[in-house]
């Protein structure tokens, strides 16, 4: 006998993302999760990000690791509440860990939400985790032809940021046929150069990162 | 590596299903799995065939069929299939367009007895 389904595979994920959302909806809460390759400067974007709206908002951090808690001190130091998720091997962040990381942070006070998943380019994407927003980090070292080779994260996020530009006189990375491949996969993506080294294109990013809140109300 | 948490999940709603409909065995799995996903078919059966014996779906035949990535240009309206990675447009060449499918990630169906 043949039982019709048609459910996603993801959907029990999917349910936990969706409640997760429905927490930081009500309080109000803009929620972005960052997914980049490891070194691409996930932790260095999120320290420039505090740098730059810590007056403005108030931001926390959950960070996903395989293992240790190097990030979340580098956070700490920022004296932002940062909630560290070890995910014990797995490759990715999923819903209920994010779940468990929310019940660590003072929802009451906050206004922003940052989500640094594991570094890894092919899964955290398929992933929800109750974010508002996806964004993916890519710096000019790792070369301009990670959207042939990973296709799915490129298609999926709403802005990509492309780190370490101050490397650009040294590395071979065309930034517009980069641009034109990225936007030719996701037309209404936003893109974003900056450098966390020297905070080159940072005031961009978190302009865009405050008017995303603010559209949240 | 990412398959292990997918496999159960596949796991999971399969057993619920087949035993909402008083299935002694599992005998087949449908799943549908576009091409833009980042799941790998040999490593689902391997995820599976390590999560299943002590369940009714052991021995149960993973059938997966995989959707190509379709895109539909948006400089001329152009429907094509991706293929070996390249993002133009036959028609005019522009660059990538809009996705029709191949981002599908789906149960579809048990076979049960």
């Amino acid at each position: 006998m043949k039982v019709s389904i048609v459910e996603s595979i993801l959907s029990a994920n999917d349910e936990i993302a969706l409640q997760n959302k429905e927490i930081l909806d009500q309080y109000g809460i803009c929620t972005i999760n960052i997914m980049a390759a490891p070194g691409s400067g996930k932790t260095s974007l999120i320290l420039r990000t505090i740098d730059a709206l810590r007056h403005r908002l108030r931001i926390a951090v959950i960070e996903g690791d395989v293992a240790s808690t190097v990030d979340a001190d580098h956070v700490a130091t920022k004296e932002v509440p940062v909630a560290q998720i070890n995910t014990g091997g797995q490759c990715h962040l999923e819903a209920q860990m994010v779940r468990r990381a929310l019940g660590e942070l003072p929802l009451a006070d906050l206004d922003l939400l940052l989500i640094e998943n594991v570094g890894n380019l092919i899964c955290p994407v398929e992933f929800k985790l109750g974010e508002d927003l996806n964004v993916m980090l890519t710096s000019v070292p790792e070369g301009d032809d990670k959207p042939y080779k990973y296709p799915s994260i490129f298609v999926a996020v709403d802005a990509v940021v492309i780190n370490k530009i101050d490397l650009l006189p040294y590395v071979r990375f065309d930034v517009d046929a980069f641009r034109k491949l990225v936007l030719g996969m996701n037309p209404d993506v936003k893109f974003f150069e900056v450098s966390c080294e020297t905070g080159q294109g940072i005031d961009d990013w978190a302009e865009w990162v405050l008017h995303q809140r603010e559209r949240k109300g | 590596m990412h398959e292990l948490s997918v496999t159960q999940n596949v796991l999971n709603v399969v057993l619920e299903h087949a035993q909402r409909a008083g299935a002694r065995r599992i005998i087949a799995i449908h799943l549908v799995i576009g091409e833009l996903t980042g799941f790998v078919d040999d490593s689902i059966q391997f995820y599976f065939d390590m999560l299943s014996p002590d369940t009714i779906a052991a021995g149960a035949k993973l059938a997966i069929r995989r959707i190509p990535a379709r895109l539909r240009c948006r400089a001329c309206g152009e429907e094509f299939t991706l293929k070996d990675s390249n993002w133009l447009c036959p028609k005019c060449s522009a660059v990538g367009g809009d996705i029709l499918q191949g981002r599908e990630f789906l149960i579809e169906s048990i076979e049960i007895e």
